[in-house]
Parts: structure tokens; sequence; C-alpha cells
């Protein structure tokens, strides 16, 4: 199952750094996305992008993190020469990553 | 100073420059509003203004300011609504000049105007080397190709028009969360020195920045996030009460919607550490904000709280930076693939032949991999190739787009709706310098019968 099934994103962009959020639909899936949708995995999932560091901040309260990207704009919005400078499809392509649903299943039911 | 009123009203007005003005409208008609806000200047929108200014003295500010004036200031005076925005871009004197001029051929009889001005900090900084924050190298190397440098002010200037009884305040660079707050210290006489007040009322300019975007704007799609009267998406509006209740709502049967993840999204945007959104007036934490819906499209913002501000303010440095050239051709039906990648071939190799640094160019196929190389797509059936390349010279970056037309007759069959494009690239990377490097000033311009 994809990502994008539990929860919502959206791009933001500065200079060469996008940001990410994850929100998850369901408040209560915080600690699955804490737990498996690690900076690493962002930053293999976006490999021939991200030419910098990916930091995934916490936002507990409202069950969301921030994923921010350094070095993932071609340069930045003022001299990329992408078709999308300042990357706001990133959160859709980040809504693709697959997550194990079995595993997905079994937090659901130890949440009952 | 007494608090003037309980409660006011601030209404997001525009997003960005070339935002609609028929959501504005209905926000200033029925929003029951005492300020609107309009903002308006992109990172590097003021670089592109400075040059406009360089050619004529009276202009530089923002493009569509007599359009926005001519529309709102009758909506806003018979309302009593102050207006507040950067239209001002590199020249806030001649905008202010200009919304006089049109005030008098609307009939005004009496208006006033303040233009805060002082964030052009292009002399000053001149004399110290400062170390670009993105590129780490020294500013000097860049110093021939500089076209502007703009610290963001924050609240203060704002204030101080206020205070001196401004209808209309019209600014250029400053920080855009701090065109929504001013109002709220001016009007609940609010401590600016504050970090807590100062990070709560941040979150609100934050929240209202983009105006759709937390309205479901730039959020809504064909799955869990539908939502209704997507033609006409409804602009928001902050409610704030002295004792520092905020809730986010908007005009009542307004397209959109506002809910907790609209908030959510909307406070996640363009920011990194959610501890330490860093502005010119306090380090903002977002970290423990929770969201609460009062009733329908109206949401109670909670837990924004701030430490001490860094004492530095940010400086954009505009700066010329070569051309960009490039050229399109779409390739469709039978193995359209194969064949836009024959053209790409060809194309890369007169690249290389011409001696372009891989870095300056890109070659893609949109419909396949344009918008992420990480991600390309199966097998479509319409993919168009699409070429960019960074030039010195704009003679250079004219040839691309040839070089793409030029694959209708020497290119693989079938190329169609060629495409050819240049642009003078205006770069933008920041500096931080100490806040009282900068000397704000603030020009009256009145009207009076």
């Amino acid at each position: 199952m994809k990502l994008g099934e539990i929860a919502h994103s959206r791009a933001g962009d500065k200079g060469n750094i996008s940001n990410l959020s994850l929100i998850a639909y369901e408040e209560s899936d915080y600690e699955f996305l804490k737990e498996h949708i690690t900076p690493q995995k962002v930053k293999t999932f976006f490999k021939e992008r991200i030419k910098g560091t990916v930091t995934r901040y916490e936002l507990p309260k409202i069950a969301a993190f921030n994923f921010v990207l350094k070095g993932s704009l071609y340069g930045g919005v003022t001299r990329s020469l992408a078709l999308d400078p300042h990357g706001k499809s990133l959160s859709s392509y980040f809504l693709l990553m697959e997550i194990d649903e079995n595993a997905y299943c079994a937090y659901k039911k130890s949440l009952d | 100073m007494k608090p003037r009123k309980s409660n006011i009203r601030i209404g997001s007005g525009a997003g960005f420059s070339g935002d609609l003005l028929e959501p504005a409208i209905e926000l200033a008609e029925k929003g029951n509003l005492d300020y609107l806000v309009f903002e308006c200047l992109a990172e590097r929108t003021i670089a592109l203004a400075q040059l406009q200014k360089l050619k004529h003295s009276n202009k530089g500010y923002d493009p569509f300011l007599e359009q926005r004036i001519k529309t709102f200031l009758p909506i806003c005076l018979r309302k009593k609504i102050k207006i507040i925005s950067n239209m001002g871009a590199a020249n806030p004197i001649a905008a202010a000049d200009k919304i006089i001029e049109i005030a008098k051929e609307l009939g005004v009889k009496e208006l006033k105007v303040v233009a805060v001005s002082g964030d052009d900090v292009l002399e000053s900084v001149q004399n110290k080397d400062y170390i670009l924050l993105e590129s780490k190298t020294p500013f000097s190397k860049l110093l021939k190709k500089v076209v502007s440098a703009n610290a963001y002010l924050g609240i203060n200037p704002i204030i101080k028009a206020l205070e001196q009884g401004a209808d209309i305040i019209i600014t250029g660079r400053v920080a855009d969360p701090a065109i929504y707050m001013a109002p709220l210290f001016y009007e609940f006489d609010w401590n600016t020195e504050d970090p807590d007040i100062l990070g709560k009322a941040t979150a609100m300019g934050h929240l209202l920045e983009c105006a759709a975007q937390v309205c479901g704007g730039y959020f809504y799609d064909a799955n869990k996030k539908r939502i209704a009267e997507t033609e006409q998406i409804g602009f928001p509006l902050a409610d704030v009460s002295q004792d520092a209740e905020f809730k986010i709502t908007k005009v009542q049967n307004s397209g959109g919607i506002i809910t907790k993840a609209t908030c959510k999204e909307q406070l996640i945007y363009e920011i990194h550490d959610p501890k330490r959104y860093i502005t010119p007036d306090v380090i903002a934490d977002f970290s423990n904000i929770s969201f609460h819906e009062v009733s329908k499209d109206c949401i109670k913002i909670n837990g924004a709280t701030g430490i001490k501000k860094t004492g530095k303010l940010k400086v954009s440095i505009g700066y010329k930076d070569g051309f960009i050239g490039e050229g399109q051709i779409s390739y469709g039906g039978y193995q359209a693939r194969e064949r836009a990648a024959l053209a790409l071939n060809v194309i890369k190799r007169k690249f290389i032949r011409l001696g372009y640094d891989e870095n300056d160019t890109i070659c893609e196929l949109i419909g396949f991999n344009a918008l992420s190389k990480d991600h390309p797509i199966g097998k479509p059936e319409e993919v168009r190739l699409r070429v960019a390349v960074r030039t010195n010279t704009l003679d250079e970056a004219h040839r691309i787009g040839y070089q793409l037309e030029a694959l209708y007759t020497n290119g693989p069959a079938g190329g169609g709706g060629a495409y050819k494009s240049v642009k003078e690239i205006i770069a933008v990377q920041s500096i931080l310098i100490d806040e009282n490097m900068v000397n704000v000033h603030l020009t009256t311009k009145r009207l009076n019968s």
C-alpha cells in the first residue's frame, strides 16, 4: 500500500531546500509513521535529487512530521533548470512511497 | 495607552502578487474586517523590481498595485478597513505617490498613506565582506553582478506607521508574517519584546500569508481531501482577541474549507525546524501547536510560543546569473518514448560538442521523468522532450530553442508542437546583518480636502 492512503503532505521551498510535511489522516497513526518513514528512507526514495542531508522534525501534537531536504532543488527556484523549480510536485511523489501493509495492519490491531 | 478594541479581524487579501482579486473582494465586503493585508513579494521579486526602478525612478513597485488599489480603496474606505501591503517592493515611496494619485482620481477626499523604507541595504553591506549563507562564498565575488540587497524588516516600523494614523501602509521587504502581526500589537498595545505573544502572532501570520492555501487551495485532491466549490476558494481571516485567542476563519458560505488538516499543512509549509522559525521579531516555536475546531471553517490555534529574537536580519541578495535557454518538442503515439529518446540523444551529443557543462544542462521527457528523475513513469504514449541550458550570454540562450525547433525537419519522425524561450536569471542568496545596521524611514503622503 502507498503512504498516500494514510497520510497527506505539502511541499515548500526556501532556496535550494525543499520541505515536505507528512501528516497522518488518523492521529493515532503517528507512531507507525515515526517508526517506518525515517529520514534515511526519504533520502533513498529521492536519491537522484537530494544532494545534502534529510532531517526529520516531529510535531506529535498534530501527528505530523517535517522532512527538510537540503540540496534538493537543483540550485533553488531562482536558477534551477527544472520543469517544477519549486518542487511543488515532490509531496505527491512522497505519497507514492510503499509501506508494509502487514506491518500497518499489525500496528492498527495493537491499538485496539 | 489604552487598547482600542477587544477583537480585531485581519484579512488575507493575496498570497502572491498575481493572486485572484475576487476572493479578496468577497473578504473585504463580507469579512467584517479591521485590516486587509496583501502579501505580494516573493523571494526574487524585489530584485526584478529594483531593475525596473533603475530604468524608471518612479517605478519599481508591484505591477498589480494600481489594479489592487483601484479595486480595494473604495471598499476599504467605505468599510473603514486599513490596508497593509508589501507591494512597495523596491520603491515604497513611489508606490505611496501612486496610491495618492489613484485616490485623487477616485474622488477620495482624505487619505494618509505611510511608506516604510530602509530595507534597501545595498550600500551599507558593501562595507564588509559577508559570507553568503547558501554558497558559503564571499559576497565580494558577486559584487559586479548584484542588483539588490534587501533586509527583512519586522513589525516595529509598521506599528509606528499605524501610530501615525496611516490608512494605508506600503512597505518593501518585510518578513511575511510581520504585515499581519503588526496591527495586533498596535491595537492591543501588546509588548513587542514578549517572545510568547510574538510567537503566537507569528503562527497566525504564517497561516494567513498564503491566502487560499489555508482554505483548501494547494490542498484538495480527488481522494480523501475532496472539497466543494473549488472554482472560488475563499480567502482567510484571523479573528484575534485582546487576551490572545487566535482563530482562523473565512466568510460564511465562501468556497473552500478551513479544517485542522488545512491548518496543519499550512503550518508546516516552508518552515524547517518547527522549534526555531526565525523572524526579525522572534524565534517562533510551532512545535507544540495544536488546532481545535470551534465551528465549521473556524479553527483555534493553541500552543504557539517563542524565544527572544536573534538580533540579526536576513538580507536577500539578488544578482544576475546568466541566462536560461529552453526548448520543447512533443512525440506521441506509436513508440513515442523511443523516438523522444532518439531526439534526446541528438541534443545531448550536440551539447557535448558545444562544450556545455553537464551541471548547466537538463534533458528530460515531460510525461516520463521531468518532475522526478527518481520516479520515471512506465510507458507513456505521449511525451515532450524538454531541454534547458544555463548560458553566459543571451545569444547563446537563444540558440538552445533553435536546436529543438530544428528537430521538426532534422529529428525523428513526428515531432510536433516545438516551443522555445529564453530568460535572464536573477538569482538570490542571503547574508545576515546586525539589526542596528538598518535605518528605517517612514514617509507620509497625504490627501486633504
